[in-house]
């Protein structure tokens, strides 16, 4: 017999829908042409491109000309940080200009801003958050200066699932200044919240396919008509001369049907929270000294971010995937770098309660069954470990 | 992600818990990652009769534990010293380099384990 798996660690990456996968199947063998060609087997790839940028701009409430295609999220968060400020030097900038992003930023975020600041291209205010993990409004307020050109603040963590308030750091952001880009990476939103980016007053938008049963390799960028940017990468001009590189029309089709099927099945949200909640309460009644990291309140309805103290994050992922269950920790033992999860430490967590920490993220082939063997097997593993430990 | 060897101490390890009125007593903790790791033994006629371990820390840092238990007992002092992390990490099957300072950590405590008892035993 075949060992069970049950996969919890939805927020690393998803399946592949059976639907997307059949959409995208043409489009390897069959309609294989270059988008770029003007025969007609250019024409069927081109079709396939269009009805996926249409497919994500209605979900995203955009023009359809306002989609990029990326090869996957850090590209898009890359590209928008790079191109803005190349494209403000590149328009006769003079003075330095001045970038703001979050704490609990994806490394495909920070990254890029340190770099142009080692660079000595920009000035860079990293935003705390609070305890529950969510960035304050007046700390946005406070770090706006004159010179600012964009700001950047996540729609919803990957590691503790705490939502921003994108919509109001939006409204407030346009208040003080019309001129600054807004964006907010949503890779880990599509899949629960509402991205209607004029309901969220963004600029700009980061979507990625794998985390939405869509394929790895592909990815695109919301970027509001008008909004100044360079390229990231040159050659053939492909997307408006923004992003060259033969379209990968596979994954383009892979994504716009992803994109397609979220908004059907957002009625599985309710199940998926019901679930996690279920989980929740059996960790807090059944295994002692736990903590739940983030808030309850504003969280992606998939994650569940738990501290087992006294024992450590690698050790129970590793326990837990022998068992055939696989999650995820914030503990630096996981970490080629040594270092603890960035977001923990932002939230306030002591290196011991980082390294203690494992997520849980569920997803849309979760069942109540998998949560009661979950539960069961993290009791045992938990008890297991505290023995080692002896603590 | 890791060795056959690795996961089988780490499932089933050797010489785990508490050891009441040990002659030595070596616990050393990774500055680099959290992970501590201790060590209890008792020694007698020169030689290490009986050797247990705690550690709080990763499925690596619970294997490199056990299996010092195991390359230590009936060890004299003299040769446990003599005992190096990558002794360990051949005797687990390999170890991914950045596991490595695991295997160290668990030679330092065994280092540290010793020393304690030559000083106690001077004391005697």
């Amino acid at each position: 017999m075949k060992k069970k798996e049950i996969y919890l660690d939805n927020a690393a990456t998803t399946p592949v829908d059976s639907a997307v996968l059949k959409k995208m199947q043409p489009y390897f063998n069959k309609k294989y042409g270059n988008s770029s060609s003007i025969h007609k087997a250019g024409d069927s790839a081109r079709k396939g491109l269009d009805e996926a940028r249409q497919q994500i701009s209605t979900f995203l409430n955009c023009l359809s000309e306002e989609i990029y295609f990326t090869g996957g999220a850090t590209e898009s968060n890359n590209w928008l940080i790079y191109g803005v400020v190349d494209k403000f030097w590149e328009n006769g900038g003079k003075n330095k200009p001045h970038i703001i992003i979050s704490s609990i930023e994806h490394k495909a975020i920070i990254e890029p801003a340190k770099y142009l600041e080692e660079k000595n291209l920009v000035e860079v205010t990293i935003l705390p958050v609070n305890k529950q993990g969510i960035v304050e409004l007046d700390e946005v307020k406070k770090a706006i200066k004159k010179n600012t050109i964009l700001v950047s603040v996540m729609y919803a963590n990957s590691e503790i699932g705490s939502i921003q308030p994108i919509k109001q750091i939006g409204e407030l952001i346009k208040k003080t200044n019309q001129e600054i880009v807004f964006h907010t990476d949503a890779v880990q939103a599509i899949n629960y919240l509402n991205c209607n980016v004029k309901y969220l007053n963004v600029d700009a938008l980061s979507i990625s396919g794998h985390k939405i049963y869509g394929p790895k390799g592909v990815g695109a960028l919301y970027l509001k008509k008008g909004i100044p940017i360079a390229p990231l990468i040159r050659g053939g001009g492909q997307e408006h001369g923004l992003r060259s590189g033969t379209e990968n029309i596979p994954g383009i089709v892979g994504l716009g049907e992803a994109i397609n099927l979220v908004s059907k099945n957002n009625k599985d949200n309710n199940r998926i929270k019901t679930l996690r909640n279920k989980l929740i309460t059996g960790i807090m009644k059944d295994i002692p000294d736990v903590q739940l990291n983030g808030t309850l309140e504003y969280r992606l309805p998939n994650n569940i971010n738990f501290s087992f103290l006294g024992i450590e994050g690698e050790g129970i992922l590793i326990e837990l995937s022998e068992q055939g269950i696989y999650v995820s920790t914030g503990s630096a033992c996981a970490s080629h770098s040594l270092k603890p999860s960035h977001v923990l430490s932002a939230i306030g967590l002591s290196d011991e309660e980082s390294h203690s920490s494992v997520r849980f993220t569920l997803g849309r082939q979760t069942s109540n069954n998998d949560i009661d063997y979950v539960l069961n097997i993290l009791i045992k593993a938990v008890n297991r470990l505290r023995k080692i430990s002896g603590r | 992600m890791y060795s056959k060897e690795v996961i089988k101490h780490f499932k089933n390890p050797k010489n785990m818990g508490f050891m009441k009125d040990p002659d030595g007593v070596g616990e050393i903790g990774n500055p680099q990652c959290g992970d501590i790791l201790k060590l209890y033994i008792k020694v007698k006629n020169n030689k290490i009769k009986d050797i247990k371990f705690e550690t709080l820390g990763c499925a690596v840092a619970i294997a490199v534990s056990s299996v010092i238990t195991e390359m230590a007992k009936n060890k004299t002092i003299e040769q446990a010293l003599e005992l190096t992390e990558e002794n360990i990490a051949e005797k687990l099957g390999g170890l991914p380099q950045f596991k490595m300072h695991c295997s160290n950590l668990a030679a330092q405590a065994l280092k540290k384990a010793i020393k304690n008892y030559r000083k106690r035993d001077l004391s005697r």
